[in-house]
């Protein structure tokens, strides 16, 4: 088995009915009032969530027993124009410190009281080399079988 | 622990049709080009290439050049499922984000077409 996977980065483009200005902060300080709370990691469910406002700095979630945890770091802080994050969170949903892959942000101005955004996540093939990737693999049977069982199940066959 | 590896969508649909999971499945076995995946199947060569392209497309298998001929195999790292789900849970978190940007527009009246999804790539 020699050959190496490079799936394509996970991109979306979309226009939101806002300033540039407005569109960063609601992404950036405002993280916390649209990042979805049915993602998280351990056992204790998510209130908030955050993404601190400097290069360098964390993004992280907080749950309802108090405790703070980590899914990455902040690579590019350029407001209004520019985040990348480097997203550390395995697909197990837990913070796997060797998985770096980048999420990367553009906001801009579309006219006055519009903003594109341009969203691009890359370096998916990091999965495949983290640990958590390999544990799943390993115990997934043969990596693939149990898609068609969750298939099977799903259409009642 | 919430949502763990999820079956998403478009992985569903590509394997909705009986074909098209015959073709997945012999793929599971080992990697062949398009002709010897149409060898014994009761559709022509160009339906194969057709099922083969929708499986792609939802990052079931992958190709790659061997000669003149192209060889399909599925992905053994399992990083066209967790696309999958990456790009199902971004789809959702970018709605979100949409929604409470434009949650006080004060100019709502305006039809906001929905664009999310376009310029999606596979």
């Amino acid at each position: 088995m020699s050959q190496t996977i490079q799936p394509a980065p996970i991109r979306k483009s979309f226009t939101v009915r806002a300033g540039r200005e407005k569109a960063w902060d609601v992404f950036t300080a405002g993280f916390g009032r649209w990042w979805p709370k049915t993602h998280y990691i351990g056992d204790s469910p998510l209130t908030d969530a955050g993404i601190e406002p400097r290069a360098g700095g964390r993004w992280y979630g907080i749950h309802a027993d108090g405790v703070e945890r980590p899914w990455g770091q902040v690579k590019v802080w350029d407001p209004p124009a520019r985040l990348v994050l480097d997203w550390q969170i395995s697909h197990e949903w837990g913070y796997t410190p060797d998985l770096h892959t980048d999420v990367e942000v553009i906001f801009t101005a579309v006219g006055e009281a519009e903003t594109r955004i341009d969203f691009e996540h890359r370096g998916l093939e990091a999965f495949g080399d983290s640990e958590a990737a390999v544990k799943t693999r390993t115990s997934m049977d043969g990596g693939w079988g149990h898609i068609l069982e969750s298939f099977k199940a799903a259409v009642g066959g | 622990m919430a949502n763990a590896l999820a079956v998403s969508a478009p992985i569903f649909s590509a394997l909705a049709d009986p074909t098209r999971r015959e073709v997945f499945e012999r793929l599971a076995r080992g990697p062949l080009a398009v002709g010897e995946l149409a060898h014994g199947l009761p559709v022509s060569r160009p339906a194969v290439s057709q099922h083969l392209k929708v499986l792609k497309e939802a990052g079931l298998v992958t190709d790659r050049p061997d000669g003149t001929r192209r060889v399909y195999q599925i992905d053994p790292r399992g990083l066209g499922q967790i696309r999958a789900w990456l790009d199902q849970f971004w789809d959702e978190a970018l709605e979100a984000f949409r929604a409470e940007v434009e949650r006080d527009d004060p100019r709502d009246d305006e039809i906001g077409d929905d664009k999310m999804g376009e310029g999606k790539t596979s």
